[in-house]
């Protein structure tokens, strides 16, 4: 067994892990955050995406000890002061989740896009999803949640 | 004044819980004190199982517990089951071998249940399962369903001869063949229907928990019928009395058909608890669920199309065999049959239909309903030789359609259906405007000009849902009834609590039921509160399948006329008035004619404190129930049409325009609707163009087990789709609504696959149209040709 410590969603976190523990598992058995999903296991479905020191990363291919010192933030974490994050409020407003499973990698995964490309169009957010799978929604109103999230977050800032 | 709450577009209330990620699955819930199992599944496809060694397994570190089928088998626990008996032509009953939890003595597909290993730590039951030596002695395989008849094919099941499970028929064959004979054209297809694997986003899984106090056993799983999978482990497995078993199935994530079966690792995972005193907790990884999980379709169709000379349809004549895998899932018997022959007049006027099925066993994963579940089969059929026929007529098949269809209801088909309502030419003309069909050839041209070929595909389809109404699917071989369940709990406050025996995992029942619920009673959405899905709260229920909500709907639309009326009664007595003068609108109870009223909270804290009515007559309190039997199945119908562009060079398909316009009755809830059409036809699309599950037919190992190799649609392979609806309102249900779950799965493949076909001109091209398998289609055309 191996220390971890990290900061996880502004908290401070440590725990005792094996090496070979994932970093989703450390979130979801050690930590009990069960938000983030574990829908494969071979980084192909994007249930687990999470940001590690700000990017998107898929926690199902970071060992916990790789994630040492690092500032995480999970689904749980993504709402401030109990208002949701405009990525959230809008997967809601254009009925972007059916089952909700792939909902917070799908999340997680669109607002690290949004930060990254200043112009999305449909192309490209389709593009980007290419790292996240959904069985329900088709991604028609997934990638019409991330393009009004997306301007409404760019009107926000301008 | 509002819109209606009925018909809008509601956005969810349970998306709140999903979005911050405070869902609750079932691996999302941990029990005081619980293992952790792994299951040991058979690296062979068919396979003697001569010992099995466990000995060095159970010294490993964190190692609870190993069991066998021989620990199963000695606990005397009842095997897997079928719960829907097909009768062959001959009379005779479906051959059904028998299916252990845990492999006895052989093992029969690539994923098979060995044993399970029970330890501290998932991971340290993964590593322990390494350690257990199985002697096993290989045995040849089959996997292909069109030869596991063959003379000399491996014998599955000693019940089954020659594989062949049932060799069922439906339809009237002399007459089918008598306007054969007398067609002026015969239209002939040989189809294949890709087998497919679910692949609902949350893997299966189970906590199986056991009570020594109360001798009670608890399951936490992933389910879409709780109440269905305790009845089958109580009543066939006999884990526990139905009364000592409870069955929770928490948020689902997705289902699509392969969480309605009852799986061996459930009951094993419950069946263990008691016998290491301590929770067992179970979650696949993907791997096994492309392994485990019933996989959908997989049927070899040669069809015939009679038609005289005037284009009008005589006859159809169907040949299917289908492939059900290793043994016979929950409910697999029925997906070939009565919900695929039966759907095979599809929206047309056939005078005379003829359907044999075969039912055959492989060395495959067992195969069960998938997303629409023998009804896209049918559609599949129906819809590429309709469009073959217009192509040998040199019709359009527009017109080819619209001479055939039928037009009066209610209309009577050959093959059991009584379709009540649809007008299918609406829906057309409605699809033909928003895909701009006029235009086609003018695009085709520019396409062509680019070096592109482009094709367009019809998929004018019906299907029956709603299932189903009880005594009709008991006299075709159901072993269960398909009403549904609801109980409506109005508290002393006024709020609303709904509990429904059909289970949501992504259909958003928790928003579109308390649409109704607040319609009808005229209070806040945020009043009502919809509860599923747990056996200790919910009275018995069917569960959700073959879009069956209508049912559900109904059951609390009836629960709702009973409040009403009992809420009527105290309210004569509290406002001293007749009952009949008491009038319910917005919410409120009047007196015809006066200004006296009692609104709903009022009335509801009447109903408890009994202050004012005799309880006598009125008993206090104010609650109902309901279990509703539909009359008829509800027939969605409408029209698909895909505009599709090829590069020959890459044999790339790319979907330039999806027109889905459908007939679904009244909407509750148009965003929900829109949703389910959009992953239904996401799904069709899938099977059209990408998902293919594969085995190797010697060794029968599956060649696509993982994401790397099952090729799921992506956002960039997948268009906007564009979608309509038309309205006939369903006459057998009291809201007017029809099932929409699935018609974008069914209805889509077909309208893909006319398009594809359109497109690089050749008749016979199976699914899925992959750029190599395009590619190598055009060359091998092409080489022909020169």
């Amino acid at each position: 067994m191996t220390g971890v410590a990290m900061t996880v969603n502004g908290k401070a976190v440590s725990g005792d892990v094996e090496t070979r523990t994932l970093l989703v598992q450390f979130l979801r058995e050690n930590l009990r955050l069960t938000g983030t999903h574990v829908g494969c296991d071979t980084s192909q479905c994007g249930a687990c995406v999470v940001h590690v020191n700000g990017k998107a990363v898929k926690s199902c291919t970071m060992l916990a000890v790789q994630a040492e010192g690092a500032q995480v933030t999970t689904i749980e974490g993504l709402a401030k002061d109990g208002k949701l994050h405009p990525v959230q409020a809008a997967f809601k407003e254009h009925h972007g989740l059916q089952c909700g499973f792939c909902t917070p990698g799908m999340i997680m995964t669109a607002v690290d896009m949004i930060r990254r490309i200043p112009n999305l169009d449909e192309t490209t957010i389709r593009q980007q999803l290419e790292g996240n799978l959904c069985r329900c929604t088709g991604y028609q109103n997934i990638v019409k949640a991330i393009d009004a999230a997306a301007k409404e977050m760019k009107g926000a800032h301008a | 004044m509002t819109a209606p709450i009925v018909g809008s577009g509601v956005k969810r209330k349970e998306d709140h819980r999903f979005i911050t990620g405070q869902g609750r699955y079932t691996d999302d819930i941990n029990r005081p004190g619980q293992a952790h199992a792994y299951f040991l599944r058979s690296p062979h496809a068919h396979a003697k199982i001569k010992s099995i060694d466990t000995a060095a397994a159970l010294k490993a570190k964190g190692v609870v517990a190993i069991f066998t089928g021989k620990d199963i088998a000695a606990d005397k626990l009842g095997g897997l089951i079928c719960g829907w008996m097909v009768t062959s032509k001959d009379g005779s009953a479906m051959k059904n071998g028998a299916h252990p939890a845990l492999a006895l003595d052989t093992v029969r597909y690539v994923g098979d249940h060995v044993a399970i290993v029970i330890a501290e730590t998932h991971a340290q039951a993964r590593d322990a399962s390494e350690l257990v030596n199985v002697d096993y002695e290989e045995l040849p395989v089959v996997t292909d369903p069109a030869k596991a008849q063959s003379q000399g094919a491996p014998q599955i099941h000693a019940e089954a001869p020659r594989n062949t499970i049932y060799q069922w028929e439906i339809g009237n064959k002399p007459e089918t063949e008598a306007a054969l004979k007398k067609a002026a054209t015969v239209v002939k297809l040989n189809l294949t229907n890709n087998r497919l694997i679910p692949n609902a986003m949350e893997p299966r899984a189970a906590i199986g928990d056991y009570d020594d106090g109360t001798g009670g056993y608890t399951l936490y799983v992933t389910s879409q019928n709780p109440h269905v999978a305790r009845l089958v482990m109580s009543a066939f497995i006999g884990i526990a009395p139905e009364h000592k078993l409870r069955v929770v199935a928490p948020d689902v994530g997705g289902g699509f058909g392969s969480k309605i079966f009852i799986y061996a690792e459930e009951v094993v995972c419950t069946w263990a608890a008691k016998k290491v005193n301590r929770p067992v907790k179970w979650a696949a990884e993907r791997s096994e669920s492309f392994l485990s999980d019933a996989h959908g379709r997989d049927h070899v169709t040669s069809a015939e199309l009679a038609l005289d000379a005037d284009a009008r349809i005589l006859g159809f004549r169907v040949k299917t065999t289908a492939n059900l895998g290793a043994y016979m899932s929950t409910f697999s018997s029925s997906v070939p049959t009565y919900l695929y022959g039966t759907l095979l007049s599809g929206q047309y006027n056939i005078p005379a239909i003829y359907c044999e099925v075969d039912a055959v066993y492989t060395n495959t994963a067992p195969v069960d309903a998938y997303r629409g579940a023998g009804r896209p089969e049918a559609t599949f059929v129906v819809e590429r030789i309709i469009e073959e026929a217009a192509r040998q007529l040199k019709m359009d098949p527009v017109e080819f359609r619209r001479k055939n269809f039928v037009r009066t209801f209610p209309h009577q088909t050959p093959v059991i259906m009584n379709y009540d309502i649809g007008d299918y030419e609406a829906s057309l003309a409605e699809a033909l405007k928003m895909s701009d069909y006029e235009g086609f050839p003018a695009r085709k041209a520019e396409a062509k000009s680019r070096g592109k070929l482009r094709g367009i595909g019809f998929s004018t389809y019906i299907e029956a849902c709603g299932l189903a109404p009880s005594a009709a699917v008991g006299s075709l071989g159901a072993g269960v009834g398909l009403w549904e369940s609801a109980e409506v709990r109005v508290t002393p406050t006024g709020g609303v609590e709904v509990f429904t025996g059909a289970h949501s995992h992504g259909q958003g029942h928790e928003t579109t039921f308390a649409q109704i619920v607040a319609g009808r009673l005229g209070i806040p959405i945020e009043n009502v509160e919809i509860i599923h899905g747990d056996t200790a709260s919910v009275q018995f229920g069917m569960g959700t399948y073959g879009s069956r909500t209508s049912v559900g709907m109904t059951a609390i639309s009836r629960a709702l006329d009973k409040i009403e009326a009992k809420a009527k009664r105290i309210a004569a007595h509290v406002l001293e008035a007749s009952a009949a003068d008491i009038v319910f609108e917005n919410g409120e109870f009047k007196v015809a004619g006066t200004d006296r009223k009692l609104a709903f909270h009022e009335l509801a804290l009447n109903a408890y404190t009994a202050h004012k009515f005799p309880t006598s007559e009125i008993e206090p309190g104010l609650k109902e129930s309901v279990f509703h039997d539909p009359t008829n199945f509800t027939f969605p119908a409408g029209c698909h049409i895909c505009e599709v562009e090829i590069d020959p060079d890459t044999g790339v398909t790319k979907i330039v325009s999806f027109v889905a316009v459908d007939d679904f009755g009244n909407v509750i809830n148009p965003m929900i609707v829109e949703g389910q059409v959009h992953g239904g036809v996401a799904q069709g699309i899938g099977q059209a163009l990408l998902e293919h599950g594969v085995y190797d037919t010697e060794s029968g190992q599956l060649i696509t087990g993982s994401y790397m190799d099952y090729t799921m649609p992506r956002a960039d392979d997948l268009p906007s789709y564009k979608v309509g609806l038309t309205v006939t309102p369903c006459p057998s249900n009291p809201l007017g609504v029809k099932g929409c779950g699935e018609a974008g799965a069914i209805a889509s493949p077909a309208a893909v696959m006319n398009a594809v076909t359109d497109a690089i001109g050749i008749k016979e091209f199976n699914m899925p149209a992959t750029p190599l398998r395009v590619w190598q289609a055009l060359h091998a055309t092409r080489a022909a040709a020169e």
